[in-house]
Protein backbone atom coordinates (compact mmCIF):
# COMPACT_ATOMS: atom_id res chain seq x y z
CA UNK A 1 0.00 0.00 0.00
CA UNK A 2 1.07 3.73 -0.73
CA UNK A 3 -0.29 6.66 1.15
CA UNK A 4 -1.17 9.26 -1.15
CA UNK A 5 -2.10 13.23 -0.26
CA UNK A 6 -3.93 15.14 -2.84
CA UNK A 7 -6.48 17.72 -3.14
CA UNK A 8 -10.21 16.33 -4.41
CA UNK A 9 -13.18 19.13 -5.02
CA UNK A 10 -11.12 21.36 -3.22
CA UNK A 11 -10.78 18.74 -0.16
CA UNK A 12 -7.35 17.68 1.47
CA UNK A 13 -7.96 14.16 1.55
CA UNK A 14 -4.67 11.28 2.74
CA UNK A 15 -5.21 7.84 1.59
CA UNK A 16 -3.61 4.12 1.72
CA UNK A 17 -4.25 2.57 -1.56
CA UNK A 18 -2.67 -0.41 -3.87
CA UNK A 19 -0.33 1.11 -6.61
CA UNK A 20 -2.35 -0.68 -8.82
CA UNK A 21 -5.73 1.15 -8.39
CA UNK A 22 -6.78 3.52 -10.75
CA UNK A 23 -7.86 6.74 -10.09
CA UNK A 24 -11.43 6.38 -11.61
CA UNK A 25 -11.54 3.70 -8.80
CA UNK A 26 -10.51 5.67 -6.06
CA UNK A 27 -12.59 8.37 -6.74
CA UNK A 28 -15.81 6.30 -7.13
CA UNK A 29 -14.83 3.43 -4.28
CA UNK A 30 -12.70 4.97 -1.73
CA UNK A 31 -14.11 8.76 -2.42
CA UNK A 32 -17.41 8.24 -3.24
CA UNK A 33 -17.85 10.23 -5.85
CA UNK A 34 -19.59 8.38 -8.94
CA UNK A 35 -19.70 11.12 -11.12
CA UNK A 36 -16.83 10.09 -12.94
CA UNK A 37 -18.30 6.78 -14.94
CA UNK A 38 -16.43 3.93 -16.36
CA UNK A 39 -17.52 3.65 -19.55
CA UNK A 40 -14.88 1.63 -22.58
CA UNK A 41 -11.75 1.02 -19.72
CA UNK A 42 -9.67 1.55 -22.57
CA UNK A 43 -9.19 5.52 -22.76
CA UNK A 44 -11.50 5.72 -25.50
CA UNK A 45 -14.86 6.99 -24.56
CA UNK A 46 -14.24 9.80 -22.07
CA UNK A 47 -17.03 8.88 -19.47
CA UNK A 48 -14.22 8.97 -16.68
CA UNK A 49 -13.06 12.54 -17.52
CA UNK A 50 -12.08 14.40 -14.59
CA UNK A 51 -9.55 17.82 -14.54
CA UNK A 52 -5.94 16.97 -13.05
CA UNK A 53 -4.72 20.22 -11.96
CA UNK A 54 -6.95 21.49 -14.43
CA UNK A 55 -6.29 19.15 -17.66
CA UNK A 56 -9.09 17.08 -18.31
CA UNK A 57 -7.65 13.15 -18.14
CA UNK A 58 -9.23 9.95 -18.77
CA UNK A 59 -8.98 8.52 -15.40
CA UNK A 60 -9.21 4.47 -16.15
CA UNK A 61 -6.19 5.36 -17.52
CA UNK A 62 -4.33 7.19 -14.53
CA UNK A 63 -3.11 5.56 -11.53
CA UNK A 64 -4.17 6.84 -7.90
CA UNK A 65 -0.68 7.19 -7.13
CA UNK A 66 -0.21 9.28 -10.02
CA UNK A 67 -2.63 12.12 -8.82
CA UNK A 68 -0.67 12.31 -5.29
CA UNK A 69 0.21 16.31 -4.64
CA UNK A 70 -2.28 16.99 -7.09
CA UNK A 71 -5.38 18.53 -7.43
CA UNK A 72 -8.17 16.96 -9.13
CA UNK A 73 -12.12 18.29 -9.72
CA UNK A 74 -15.04 16.46 -10.68
CA UNK A 75 -18.40 17.12 -11.89
CA UNK A 76 -19.79 16.83 -7.91
CA UNK A 77 -16.96 19.74 -7.68
CA UNK A 78 -18.22 22.18 -10.12
CA UNK A 79 -21.05 23.59 -8.29
CA UNK A 80 -21.00 25.78 -5.67
CA UNK A 81 -23.85 26.56 -3.27
CA UNK A 82 -26.33 24.82 -4.56
CA UNK A 83 -25.89 26.89 -7.93
CA UNK A 84 -25.36 25.12 -11.40
CA UNK A 85 -21.57 25.48 -12.57
CA UNK A 86 -22.10 27.52 -16.10
CA UNK A 87 -21.49 24.20 -17.83
CA UNK A 88 -23.81 22.29 -16.38
CA UNK A 89 -26.31 24.82 -16.80
CA UNK A 90 -25.84 25.53 -20.00
CA UNK A 91 -26.10 21.55 -20.52
CA UNK A 92 -29.40 21.43 -18.66
CA UNK A 93 -30.62 24.39 -20.65
CA UNK A 94 -29.76 23.21 -23.93
CA UNK A 95 -30.78 19.66 -23.46
CA UNK A 96 -27.09 18.43 -23.91
CA UNK A 97 -27.89 14.95 -22.64
CA UNK A 98 -29.93 11.66 -23.63
CA UNK A 99 -28.93 8.66 -21.78
CA UNK A 100 -26.79 10.94 -19.18
CA UNK A 101 -24.20 8.33 -19.14
CA UNK A 102 -21.21 10.48 -20.95
CA UNK A 103 -22.79 13.51 -19.53
CA UNK A 104 -20.02 14.15 -16.26
CA UNK A 105 -16.97 13.17 -18.81
CA UNK A 106 -18.96 15.44 -21.43
CA UNK A 107 -18.96 18.29 -18.81
CA UNK A 108 -15.71 18.35 -17.39
CA UNK A 109 -14.20 17.79 -20.79
CA UNK A 110 -16.22 21.20 -21.64
CA UNK A 111 -14.52 22.90 -18.46
CA UNK A 112 -11.39 22.12 -19.48
CA UNK A 113 -11.64 23.03 -23.25
CA UNK A 114 -13.30 26.43 -22.35
CA UNK A 115 -10.24 26.95 -20.04
CA UNK A 116 -8.08 26.79 -23.00
CA UNK A 117 -10.25 27.94 -25.12
CA UNK A 118 -12.76 30.11 -23.73
CA UNK A 119 -14.38 31.36 -26.86
CA UNK A 120 -14.08 28.18 -29.12
CA UNK A 121 -16.01 27.95 -32.99
CA UNK A 122 -18.19 24.75 -33.67
CA UNK A 123 -15.37 23.26 -35.76
CA UNK A 124 -12.75 23.18 -32.15
CA UNK A 125 -16.25 22.51 -30.25
CA UNK A 126 -16.25 19.29 -31.95
CA UNK A 127 -12.39 19.18 -32.10
CA UNK A 128 -11.83 19.56 -28.36
CA UNK A 129 -15.09 16.68 -27.55
CA UNK A 130 -13.13 14.42 -29.65
CA UNK A 131 -11.90 12.11 -26.81
CA UNK A 132 -15.66 12.14 -25.48
CA UNK A 133 -18.17 9.51 -26.68
CA UNK A 134 -22.26 9.85 -26.89
CA UNK A 135 -23.61 6.59 -27.62
CA UNK A 136 -26.72 7.95 -27.90
CA UNK A 137 -25.38 9.70 -30.44
CA UNK A 138 -26.71 13.05 -28.77
CA UNK A 139 -23.83 15.54 -30.30
CA UNK A 140 -26.19 18.57 -31.57
CA UNK A 141 -27.25 19.65 -28.29
CA UNK A 142 -24.29 19.00 -26.67
CA UNK A 143 -21.83 21.29 -29.17
CA UNK A 144 -25.01 24.00 -28.50
CA UNK A 145 -24.71 23.43 -24.86
CA UNK A 146 -20.52 24.01 -25.16
CA UNK A 147 -21.50 27.05 -27.03
CA UNK A 148 -23.91 28.70 -24.85
CA UNK A 149 -21.43 27.80 -21.78
CA UNK A 150 -19.03 29.74 -24.12
CA UNK A 151 -21.47 32.69 -24.89
CA UNK A 152 -22.46 32.82 -21.07
CA UNK A 153 -18.57 33.26 -20.27
CA UNK A 154 -18.53 36.57 -22.94
CA UNK A 155 -21.73 37.95 -20.73
CA UNK A 156 -19.96 37.61 -17.39
CA UNK A 157 -16.78 39.14 -18.70
CA UNK A 158 -18.19 41.74 -20.77
CA UNK B 1 -9.46 -4.09 -16.07
CA UNK B 2 -7.24 -4.04 -13.66
CA UNK B 3 -3.46 -4.49 -13.42
CA UNK B 4 -1.36 -6.80 -11.80
CA UNK B 5 -0.41 -5.81 -8.66
CA UNK B 6 3.61 -3.81 -8.82
CA UNK B 7 6.02 -2.17 -6.53
CA UNK B 8 5.40 1.69 -7.24
CA UNK B 9 8.68 3.73 -6.66
CA UNK B 10 8.62 7.62 -7.52
CA UNK B 11 11.90 8.71 -8.96
CA UNK B 12 13.67 11.54 -7.41
CA UNK B 13 15.54 12.18 -9.85
CA UNK B 14 16.84 10.85 -13.45
CA UNK B 15 20.13 9.44 -11.40
CA UNK B 16 17.78 7.85 -8.87
CA UNK B 17 15.86 6.24 -11.52
CA UNK B 18 18.84 5.21 -13.30
CA UNK B 19 19.70 3.67 -10.38
CA UNK B 20 16.20 1.67 -9.91
CA UNK B 21 16.69 0.14 -13.19
CA UNK B 22 19.95 -1.29 -12.69
CA UNK B 23 18.75 -2.58 -9.42
CA UNK B 24 15.27 -3.99 -10.84
CA UNK B 25 16.14 -4.35 -14.62
CA UNK B 26 13.98 -6.55 -16.74
CA UNK B 27 11.73 -6.39 -13.45
CA UNK B 28 10.97 -2.85 -14.00
CA UNK B 29 9.31 -0.23 -16.44
CA UNK B 30 9.28 3.01 -16.36
CA UNK B 31 6.14 5.25 -16.11
CA UNK B 32 5.35 8.87 -17.04
CA UNK B 33 2.30 9.52 -18.27
CA UNK B 34 1.17 6.10 -18.49
CA UNK B 35 -1.14 6.48 -22.09
CA UNK B 36 0.32 3.50 -23.64
CA UNK B 37 1.77 1.45 -20.79
CA UNK B 38 -1.23 1.44 -18.44
CA UNK B 39 -3.24 0.10 -21.44
CA UNK B 40 -1.22 -2.53 -22.29
CA UNK B 41 -0.85 -3.25 -18.31
CA UNK B 42 -4.78 -3.26 -17.85
CA UNK B 43 -4.82 -5.83 -20.41
CA UNK B 44 -2.19 -7.56 -18.67
CA UNK B 45 0.41 -7.54 -22.40
CA UNK B 46 2.44 -5.91 -19.71
CA UNK B 47 3.13 -7.18 -15.89
CA UNK B 48 6.35 -4.91 -14.94
CA UNK B 49 6.74 -6.11 -11.23
CA UNK B 50 8.47 -2.72 -10.16
CA UNK B 51 6.68 1.09 -11.75
CA UNK B 52 9.29 3.37 -11.67
CA UNK B 53 7.67 7.14 -11.97
CA UNK B 54 9.42 9.89 -13.41
CA UNK B 55 6.31 11.64 -14.64
CA UNK B 56 7.24 14.49 -11.95
CA UNK B 57 10.94 15.18 -12.70
CA UNK B 58 11.26 18.61 -13.73
CA UNK B 59 14.71 17.63 -15.01
CA UNK B 60 13.06 15.93 -17.88
CA UNK B 61 10.21 18.34 -18.83
CA UNK B 62 10.05 21.31 -21.00
CA UNK B 63 11.42 22.66 -24.29
CA UNK B 64 14.51 24.58 -25.22
CA UNK B 65 16.78 25.21 -28.17
CA UNK B 66 20.80 25.40 -28.46
CA UNK B 67 22.33 26.50 -31.61
CA UNK B 68 21.22 23.92 -33.91
CA UNK B 69 18.37 21.95 -32.24
CA UNK B 70 15.57 22.00 -30.25
CA UNK B 71 16.24 19.89 -26.91
CA UNK B 72 12.79 18.23 -26.03
CA UNK B 73 12.37 16.80 -22.27
CA UNK B 74 11.54 13.30 -22.32
CA UNK B 75 8.42 13.90 -19.95
CA UNK B 76 7.13 16.61 -21.90
CA UNK B 77 3.44 16.30 -22.96
CA UNK B 78 1.89 16.12 -25.90
CA UNK B 79 -0.11 19.20 -25.15
CA UNK B 80 2.19 21.22 -24.19
CA UNK B 81 4.75 20.30 -27.12
CA UNK B 82 1.65 21.14 -29.54
CA UNK B 83 1.04 24.60 -27.85
CA UNK B 84 4.93 25.70 -27.87
CA UNK B 85 5.79 28.70 -29.36
CA UNK B 86 9.33 27.64 -30.00
CA UNK B 87 8.08 24.33 -31.58
CA UNK B 88 5.78 25.58 -33.43
CA UNK B 89 8.38 28.26 -34.88
CA UNK B 90 11.45 25.76 -35.19
CA UNK B 91 9.73 22.73 -36.08
CA UNK B 92 6.40 23.16 -37.13
CA UNK B 93 5.68 19.43 -38.35
CA UNK B 94 6.54 18.17 -34.67
CA UNK B 95 4.17 20.78 -32.82
CA UNK B 96 1.44 19.30 -36.10
CA UNK B 97 1.88 16.11 -35.35
CA UNK B 98 1.57 16.06 -31.70
CA UNK B 99 -1.55 17.99 -31.69
CA UNK B 100 -2.51 14.73 -33.75
CA UNK B 101 -1.93 11.78 -31.00
CA UNK B 102 -4.91 10.77 -29.70
CA UNK B 103 -7.64 13.02 -27.90
CA UNK B 104 -7.43 16.30 -25.92
CA UNK B 105 -6.88 14.22 -22.81
CA UNK B 106 -4.64 11.54 -23.80
CA UNK B 107 -2.46 14.63 -25.32
CA UNK B 108 -2.77 15.88 -21.08
CA UNK B 109 -0.73 12.86 -20.27
CA UNK B 110 1.03 11.34 -23.10
CA UNK B 111 4.73 11.95 -23.87
CA UNK B 112 6.98 12.39 -26.32
CA UNK B 113 9.81 10.37 -24.40
CA UNK B 114 7.12 7.58 -23.83
CA UNK B 115 5.62 7.47 -26.99
CA UNK B 116 9.09 7.02 -28.85
CA UNK B 117 10.40 4.18 -26.26
CA UNK B 118 6.54 3.12 -27.06
CA UNK B 119 7.69 2.48 -30.74
CA UNK B 120 4.01 1.98 -32.41
CA UNK B 121 4.87 2.22 -35.63
CA UNK B 122 1.19 3.47 -36.50
CA UNK B 123 2.10 6.46 -34.11
CA UNK B 124 2.39 10.33 -34.68
CA UNK B 125 5.74 11.09 -33.25
CA UNK B 126 8.04 8.45 -34.31
CA UNK B 127 7.07 8.94 -37.92
CA UNK B 128 7.62 13.06 -36.96
CA UNK B 129 11.04 11.71 -35.39
CA UNK B 130 12.03 10.41 -38.58
CA UNK B 131 10.84 12.54 -40.56
CA UNK B 132 12.33 15.38 -38.75
CA UNK B 133 15.71 13.77 -38.66
CA UNK B 134 16.15 13.74 -35.11
CA UNK B 135 17.59 11.53 -32.21
CA UNK B 136 17.37 10.80 -28.85
CA UNK B 137 19.51 11.31 -26.10
CA UNK B 138 19.82 8.49 -23.61
CA UNK B 139 21.49 7.79 -20.32
CA UNK B 140 22.86 4.75 -19.04
CA UNK B 141 25.08 3.16 -16.26
CA UNK B 142 27.66 3.67 -18.70
CA UNK B 143 27.42 7.50 -19.47
CA UNK B 144 24.79 9.25 -21.99
CA UNK B 145 24.67 9.03 -26.04
CA UNK B 146 23.25 10.18 -29.10
CA UNK B 147 20.87 8.02 -31.50
CA UNK B 148 19.68 9.01 -34.43
CA UNK B 149 15.97 8.35 -35.35
CA UNK B 150 16.75 6.23 -38.04
CA UNK B 151 18.92 4.25 -35.59
CA UNK B 152 16.31 4.13 -32.91
CA UNK B 153 13.32 2.39 -33.99
CA UNK B 154 15.02 -1.17 -34.49
CA UNK B 155 11.30 -3.56 -35.24
CA UNK B 156 8.21 -3.99 -33.72
CA UNK B 157 7.45 -1.72 -30.99
CA UNK B 158 11.26 -2.62 -30.41
CA UNK B 159 13.94 0.34 -29.94
CA UNK B 160 17.58 0.96 -29.28
CA UNK B 161 16.92 1.45 -25.61
CA UNK B 162 18.53 -1.13 -22.98
CA UNK B 163 16.34 -2.40 -20.05
CA UNK B 164 18.88 -0.16 -17.85
CA UNK B 165 18.77 3.00 -20.06
CA UNK B 166 16.15 5.72 -19.84
CA UNK B 167 15.21 8.27 -22.90
CA UNK B 168 16.60 11.57 -21.30
CA UNK B 169 15.75 14.05 -24.35
CA UNK B 170 15.02 14.26 -28.11
CA UNK B 171 16.57 16.90 -30.62
CA UNK B 172 15.23 17.77 -33.62
CA UNK B 173 16.91 20.13 -35.92
CA UNK B 174 15.73 23.84 -35.91
CA UNK B 175 14.46 24.56 -39.04
CA UNK B 176 11.89 27.79 -39.37
CA UNK B 177 10.18 28.08 -42.00
CA UNK B 178 10.67 24.52 -44.01
CA UNK B 179 7.92 23.55 -46.01
CA UNK B 180 6.69 20.49 -44.66
CA UNK B 181 3.28 18.53 -45.10
CA UNK B 182 1.66 15.79 -43.01
CA UNK B 183 -1.09 13.14 -43.74
CA UNK B 184 -2.96 10.63 -41.46
CA UNK B 185 -5.69 8.46 -42.64
CA UNK B 186 -8.12 6.93 -40.18
CA UNK B 187 -11.60 5.82 -40.00
CA UNK B 188 -12.59 7.34 -36.45
CA UNK B 189 -11.17 11.33 -35.73
CA UNK B 190 -8.74 9.59 -32.48
CA UNK B 191 -7.74 6.51 -34.22
CA UNK B 192 -3.70 5.50 -34.80
CA UNK B 193 -3.07 6.02 -38.45
CA UNK B 194 -3.81 3.19 -41.04
CA UNK B 195 -1.03 4.85 -42.87
CA UNK B 196 0.91 8.10 -42.14
CA UNK B 197 3.17 10.50 -43.97
CA UNK B 198 5.33 13.48 -42.84
CA UNK B 199 7.32 14.82 -45.42
CA UNK B 200 10.42 18.01 -44.81
CA UNK B 201 12.73 19.24 -46.70
CA UNK B 202 13.67 16.37 -49.26
CA UNK B 203 12.69 13.55 -46.36
CA UNK B 204 9.77 11.68 -46.25
CA UNK B 205 8.75 9.10 -43.33
CA UNK B 206 5.78 6.55 -43.24
CA UNK B 207 4.10 5.32 -40.60
CA UNK B 208 2.41 1.81 -40.44
CA UNK B 209 3.94 0.49 -43.58
CA UNK B 210 6.65 -1.97 -42.30
CA UNK B 211 7.64 -2.90 -38.13
CA UNK B 212 8.66 0.86 -37.54
CA UNK B 213 8.57 4.42 -39.37
CA UNK B 214 9.86 4.03 -42.34
CA UNK B 215 11.54 6.39 -44.53
CA UNK B 216 10.15 6.40 -48.04
CA UNK B 217 13.75 5.93 -49.56
CA UNK B 218 13.14 5.57 -53.45
CA UNK B 219 10.90 8.33 -53.60
CA UNK B 220 13.27 10.55 -51.87
CA UNK B 221 16.09 9.74 -54.02
CA UNK B 222 13.42 10.87 -56.86
CA UNK B 223 12.69 14.25 -55.36
CA UNK B 224 16.84 14.24 -55.16
CA UNK B 225 17.41 13.33 -58.74
CA UNK B 226 14.33 16.20 -59.66
CA UNK B 227 11.27 14.45 -59.86
CA UNK B 228 7.95 16.34 -59.30
CA UNK B 229 6.52 15.66 -56.13
CA UNK B 230 3.94 13.43 -58.08
CA UNK B 231 6.65 11.64 -59.56
CA UNK B 232 8.42 10.71 -57.04
CA UNK B 233 5.48 9.69 -54.72
CA UNK B 234 4.69 7.02 -57.16
CA UNK B 235 7.93 5.17 -55.51
CA UNK B 236 6.78 5.79 -52.33
CA UNK B 237 5.85 2.20 -51.06
CA UNK B 238 8.52 0.53 -53.18
CA UNK B 239 10.28 -1.52 -51.05
CA UNK B 240 7.73 -2.18 -47.84
CA UNK B 241 5.71 -4.73 -46.58
CA UNK B 242 3.25 -3.37 -44.83
CA UNK B 243 0.79 -5.74 -42.34
CA UNK B 244 -2.84 -6.71 -43.32
CA UNK B 245 -5.47 -5.95 -40.81
CA UNK B 246 -9.36 -5.59 -41.02
CA UNK B 247 -8.28 -1.80 -42.19
CA UNK B 248 -6.22 -2.25 -45.18
CA UNK B 249 -4.80 -5.18 -46.79
CA UNK B 250 -1.30 -4.62 -48.22
CA UNK B 251 -1.97 -3.14 -51.85
CA UNK B 252 -4.71 -0.61 -50.29
CA UNK B 253 -1.87 0.65 -47.74
CA UNK B 254 0.64 1.00 -50.35
CA UNK B 255 -1.46 2.71 -52.71
CA UNK B 256 -2.29 5.34 -49.51
CA UNK B 257 1.26 5.40 -49.01
CA UNK B 258 1.47 6.94 -52.74
CA UNK B 259 -1.56 9.15 -52.21
CA UNK B 260 -0.85 10.56 -49.23
CA UNK B 261 2.76 11.04 -49.71
CA UNK B 262 2.01 12.86 -53.34
CA UNK B 263 0.28 14.92 -50.84
CA UNK B 264 2.35 15.55 -47.84
CA UNK B 265 5.14 16.66 -50.66
CA UNK B 266 2.28 19.25 -51.69
CA UNK B 267 2.85 20.10 -48.15
CA UNK B 268 -0.63 19.08 -46.97
CA UNK B 269 -1.85 18.73 -43.90
CA UNK B 270 -4.66 16.41 -43.09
Amino acid sequence: MTRIELTVNGEKRSDEVEPRLLLVHYLREVCGLRAANVGCDTTSCGACTVLLDGRSVKSCTVLAVQAAGHDVLTAEGLSAGGELHPVQAAFRQSHGLQCGFCTPGMVMATVGLLAENPHPTEEEVRAGLEGNLCRCTGYHNIVQAVLAAAEANTEVSA
Amino acid sequence: MIPAAFEYIPAESSAHALDLLAEHGDDAKLLAGGHSLLPMMKLRLAMPEVLIDIGSLEELAGVRADDTDLVIGATTRHADLAASELVRAEAPLLAYAAAQVGDPQIRHRGTIGGSLSHADPAADLPMALVALGGSVEIEGPGGSRLVAADDFFQGFFETALGPDELLTAVRVPRRPGVPWGYQKFVRRSNDWAIVGVAAVDGRIALANMGPTPLRAIAAEQALAQGASPAAAAEHAADGTSPGEDMHADREYRKHLARVLTRRALDHETG
